[in-house]
C-alpha cells in the first residue's frame, strides 16, 4: 500500500472518515505519521474552542477578581483558585463523574458524557481560570499614567475600559497568554488518556501515539513523531500571537517592543 | 550533559554497593491489576493466581524471585529494555506479541473470553467496553455494527458499562467471573469468544536460558497435577484445565 | 467505625499514606534540580560561543514545544538505556555481542542498572531518580526560558555601570547580572513551582508508585474474593481527597509566594501598587 493510499485512508480516521479498522499489522512509517497527524485535528479542536471561549470568560474574571463588588469577587476567586489550583488529570476525572450522574436527570446532558464536549467544557473552564488570573495581573500593572490620562480626556466608564484599560492589559498579558496558549494545546493530549473514553478509536494524536507504541511494542517511534508534531503546532501558535502582539503594539517603537515582551515573559 | 554523567556517576556508587550479595534474583514483572490473575492485595504485596504460581515455579527451579509491578501499557518495553527478567501478568500468547518477546508453553488453556452485560443486549449495533490494547479491543474493532469504548483499566470497563455508556463488555471470562457473581444486575450474554492461546510467561528473546528453565518448571507442575489444582483455587471450578 | 479504622490502616493504605512523602519528596529534589537544568539552559542560550548558545535554544525550545506527558511516556526508558550503554561502553570494552539484538536491548551483566542482583529498594530509588530526572529536564527548559528573559529584563544601565568599574564580562555575569535577574525571575518562576506542582499527577507514567496510582487502586470496586473489605467504586473520594490535597499545597505555596511578590510590588506606579498604597 502506498504511502498516499495511507493518508486518504486514514488521514480523516479520528474524525470517522476513511477505513474502518485501524492497521493492525506490518506497521511502516507512513501509516503512525498519517493516523498521529489525523489525531492532530482533535488537539487544534480542543485547543482553539477552548481558548476562544475562554478568552471571553477569563476578562470576566479578571475585572470580576478586581471587582468591588464582594459576591462577584468571591466568585472569581473561587473558580480561579479550584481550576488553578488542581491538576487537569483529576479535573477531567471529575468532571467525566459529574456528567455521568447528571445524565439520568435530563436528556440535555447526554452529550457532556462524550468528549468532543465534556472535555471540552473541562478545558474551557481550565483555561479560562489562568487566562484569568493573568489578565487580572496584567490589570493590576496596568501604568497608573495610563488611567490619569483617561481620566484627562474625560473617558469613564466603558468607554474608557474598551478603549484604555483593555488593551493596555491586554499588551501586558500578551507574553504570558501565549504562554497559557501553549500549555492549553499541550493539555489537549490528557483528553483520552484519563476520563473520557475513545468512541470507535476516533482519538487524539497521543491516542495513536499510544495505540502504536502498544502495537509494535517500541515507544521510541510514536512519540517522537508525535512529539514532532506538537513542535510544529507551537511554532504556529508563537507566529500567530507574535503577529497578534506586534498589532498590539504597532504603537510603540521597535526598541520598547522587545523590551516590553522579554519582561513580560515570566508572567505564567 | 554534566548533570547525567554526575548523576551516572553517583548511581554507579550506589549500585556498586548493592552488588556486595551476589545470588542472582530473577525479576518478575506483573501489572498487580487483574484479579484473579494478579492484583495487589490489602496488605499492599502482590497477589492472585500469578502470584502463587510464580512462587511456585520459582520454588521448584531454585531461584530466587522478586515481584514488580508495571503499567500495562509499557510492560513489554520494560522487559526487552531489560528492567525485569519475565512477564507473568495474565498476557496471552498472541502472533503479535510473539514477534517481540518470547512466550513459555501456556499455563492456562486457552481461555474464552465473554461478553457481561446487564439485561439482554443485542451485540450487533451495542457499544462495547475493552480495556484499551487487548486482544479484546482489537476483537471488538472488528465486529459488524459494535463500536468500540476504550478504558485504560478492566475496572473502568465495569464501571462504564453500570453507568451506562456502554452496554456490554468484552474481557478475559476468569475476570469477569467474580463481577458477575458478586452482582445482581450483570449477567454474560452472547457466546463465549475464544481468543488468543492462553496465558504464558514473557521473556527476552535473548534471555533463552530463563525461558527453558520456567518451560520446564511448568511443564513440571502440569504432569504432577499441581497447576490444575491451582487454577480451581484461584481461577474457579468453572475455568478450562489441563 | 473499627470497621473503617482497620480499613483505614492496611498495607495497602500505609503505601497509599506514604506516597504523599514521595510526591513531596520529588518535588523538593525536583525544584532545585529544574533551577539548575534551567539555569545552564539559560546560561548556554546567551553564551557567546555559538554552538553552545545553539544547544542552549534548541533545549529550551525543543522541551517547551512538547506536551510533558509525552516525554513521560518514552523519556525514562530512553534515559536508562542511554545510561546503561554508558557503562556498557566503560565497563565491558571486551564485548562482541550487539547490544540490540532484534527487539532486546542487551548489555552484559556487570553494566545493568541497578545490577540484576539489587534489593528491591534500589530498584525503587533508580526508578524515582530516572523520575526526578526526567521532571527536571523538562521543567529545566521552562525555568530556562524564564530565566532567559529575566536576564535580558535586568536593565542594561547596571550592567554598564559594572562595565565602567572594569569589571571583566565574567565577573558583570556572576556579580551584577545573576543576583539581579532573581527579582525579574521571581512570578515566571512561582508560577512554573504550581505548573510543577500539578504535574506530579503524571508521575504513576514514570513508573513511580503515586499518590494517583494508589487511589486509583484503592478507590476500584473490590467485590469480596480479593480483600476482606469489599466496597463499590469509591474512587470519587479518593479522587476528592486528592483534590483537596492539591488545593491545600496550591494554597500554601500560594500564600509564600504572595508575600515574596508583594515585597517587590510595593510602591510601584501602578494600578496594583496603587491599592496597595491606598488600603496601607
Amino acid at each position: 500500500m502506498s504511502c498516499w493510499q495511507t493518508i486518504t485512508d486514514y488521514g480523516l480516521r479520528s474524525i470517522g472518515i476513511g477505513e474502518r479498522l485501524l492497521p493492525r499489522d506490518d506497521f511502516t512509517i507512513c501509516q503512525q505519521f498519517t493516523l498521529i497527524g489525523s489525531g492532530m485535528l482533535w488537539n487544534v479542536y480542543f485547543g482553539v474552542l477552548a481558548l476562544a471561549a475562554g478568552f471571553f470568560l477569563a476578562t470576566a474574571l479578571a475585572l470580576g477578581k478586581a471587582s468591588r463588588n464582594v459576591v462577584l469577587r468571591k466568585i472569581s476567586v473561587w473558580f480561579i483558585f479550584i481550576f488553578r489550583g488542581s491538576p487537569l488529570f483529576i479535573q477531567f476525572f471529575f468532571a467525566y463523574f459529574l456528567f455521568l450522574s447528571l445524565k439520568p436527570v435530563s436528556p440535555i446532558f447526554d452529550p457532556f458524557t462524550s468528549a468532543w464536549l465534556g472535555a471540552l467544557v473541562v478545558l474551557f473552564f481550565n483555561t479560562a481560570a489562568y487566562s484569568g488570573e493573568i489578565f487580572y495581573g496584567a490589570l493590576m500593572s496596568v501604568p497608573r499614567g495610563d488611567m490619569e490620562a483617561a481620566d484627562a480626556y474625560g473617558m469613564s466608564g466603558w468607554p474608557r475600559f474598551r478603549r484604555i484599560t483593555w488593551p493596555t492589559m491586554l499588551r501586558l498579558a500578551w507574553p504570558a497568554y501565549t504562554n497559557e496558549a501553549i500549555f492549553l494545546f499541550h493539555a489537549t493530549t490528557l483528553v483520552f488518556f484519563s476520563g473520557f473514553p475513545a468512541w470507535q478509536q476516533r482519538g487524539d494524536a497521543l491516542y495513536y501515539a499510544n495505540y502504536f507504541a502498544d502495537k509494535t511494542f517500541n515507544p521510541f517511534i510514536p512519540y517522537p513523531i508525535l512529539a514532532l508534531y506538537f513542535i510544529l503546532l507551537t511554532l504556529c501558535i508563537i507566529a500567530i500571537f507574535g503577529a497578534v502582539n506586534r498589532r498590539l503594539n504597532r504603537h510603540l517603537p521597535t526598541g520598547a517592543v522587545a523590551r516590553l515582551r522579554v519582561k513580560l515573559n515570566l508572567l505564567r | 550533559m554534566k548533570h547525567i554523567i554526575l548523576g551516572a556517576a553517583a548511581l554507579a556508587v550506589c549500585a556498586s554497593f548493592a552488588s556486595a550479595q551476589d545470588d542472582s534474583v530473577v525479576r518478575l514483572g506483573t501489572e498487580g491489576a487483574y484479579p484473579p490473575y494478579n492484583f495487589i492485595n490489602d496488605a499492599g504485596e502482590v497477589d492472585g493466581f500469578e502470584r502463587a504460581l510464580g512462587d511456585e515455579l520459582c520454588k521448584r527451579a531454585e531461584l530466587n524471585c522478586e515481584w514488580v509491578t508495571n503499567d500495562w501499557d509499557s510492560i513489554i518495553p520494560n522487559l526487552v529494555s531489560g528492567n525485569y527478567d519475565a512477564i507473568i501478568a495474565g498476557m496471552s500468547i498472541t502472533p503479535e506479541r510473539e514477534e517481540v518477546v518470547d512466550f513459555t508453553q501456556n499455563y492456562t488453556p486457552p481461555s474464552p473470553s465473554a461478553f457481561a452485560a446487564m439485561g439482554d443486549v443485542d451485540l450487533s449495533g451495542a457499544v462495547i467496553a475493552a480495556q484499551t490494547g487487548t486482544i479484546q479491543a482489537a476483537h471488538v474493532t472488528g465486529m459488524d455494527g459494535a463500536t468500540l469504548l476504550e478504558y485504560p483499566t478492566p475496572d473502568e470497563t465495569v464501571a462504564a458499562m453500570r453507568a451506562g455508556e456502554a452496554d456490554a463488555v468484552l474481557s478475559d471470562k476468569d475476570y469477569l467471573i467474580p463481577v458477575v457473581e458478586g452482582s445482581d444486575d450483570i449477567q454474560f450474554i452472547g457466546e463465549d469468544i475464544p481468543l488468543g492461546g492462553g496465558i504464558g510467561m514473557a521473556f527476552r528473546k535473548s534471555d533463552p536460558e530463563l525461558r527453558e528453565t520456567f518451560d520446564a518448571a511448568i511443564q513440571s507442575m502440569k504432569d504432577d497435577g499441581t497447576l490444575n489444582e491451582m487454577i480451581i483455587e484461584h481461577l474457579g471450578e468453572d475455568s478450562p484445565r489441563f | 467505625m473499627t470497621w473503617l479504622i482497620c480499613y483505614l490502616t492496611t498495607g495497602k493504605h500505609l503505601a497509599f499514606y506514604a506516597s504523599f512523602g514521595t510526591v513531596l519528596l520529588l518535588l523538593a529534589i525536583t525544584a532545585p534540580a529544574a533551577l539548575a537544568f534551567g539555569f545552564a539552559g539559560a546560561s548556554a542560550a546567551r553564551s557567546r560561543v555559538a554552538p553552545l548558545r545553539w544547544i542552549g535554544k534548541t533545549y529550551i525550545a525543543i522541551v517547551r514545544g512538547v506536551p510533558d506527558i509525552a516525554f513521560f511516556l518514552f523519556f525514562v526508558l530512553a534515559l536508562d538505556i542511554f545510561f546503561e550503554w554508558i557503562r556498557h561502553e566503560i565497563k565491558c570494552p571486551d564485548w562482541d555481542q550487539p547490544i540490540w539484538q532484534g527487539n532486546d536491548f542487551v548489555v552484559c551483566a556487570a553494566a545493568k542498572l541497578p545490577l540484576g542482583n539489587a534489593p528491591q529498594w534500589v530498584h525503587e530509588t533508580y526508578g524515582f531518580f530516572l523520575a526526578v530526572l526526567t521532571f527536571a529536564i523538562v521543567f529545566g527548559a521552562f525555568a530556562a526560558n524564564v530565566l532567559f528573559g529575566a536576564m535580558r529584563a535586568v536593565p542594561r544601565a547596571q550592567l554598564e555601570t559594572a562595565e565602567a568599574y572594569g569589571m571583566s564580562r565574567r565577573q558583570v555575569y556572576w556579580r551584577i547580572l545573576v543576583p539581579q535577574m532573581w527579582i525579574y525571575a521571581l512570578p515566571g518562576l512561582s508560577n512554573l513551582w504550581m505548573v510543577l506542582i500539578k504535574a506530579t499527577p503524571l508521575l504513576f507514567l514514570l513508573g513511580v508508585e503515586d499518590i494517583v496510582y494508589w487511589a486509583r487502586e484503592l478507590g476500584g470496586a473490590k467485590t469480596p474474593r480479593f480483600t476482606d473489605y469489599p466496597h463499590p467504586d469509591w474512587r470519587m473520594w479518593y479522587f476528592l481527597f486528592l483534590l483537596v490535597f492539591y488545593l491545600a499545597f496550591t494554597r500554601v505555596s500560594e500564600i509564600v509566594l504572595d508575600r515574596i511578590t508583594t515585597r517587590l510590588r510595593h510602591g510601584q506606579a501602578t494600578i496594583g501598587g496603587t491599592a496597595q498604597r491606598s488600603a496601607t
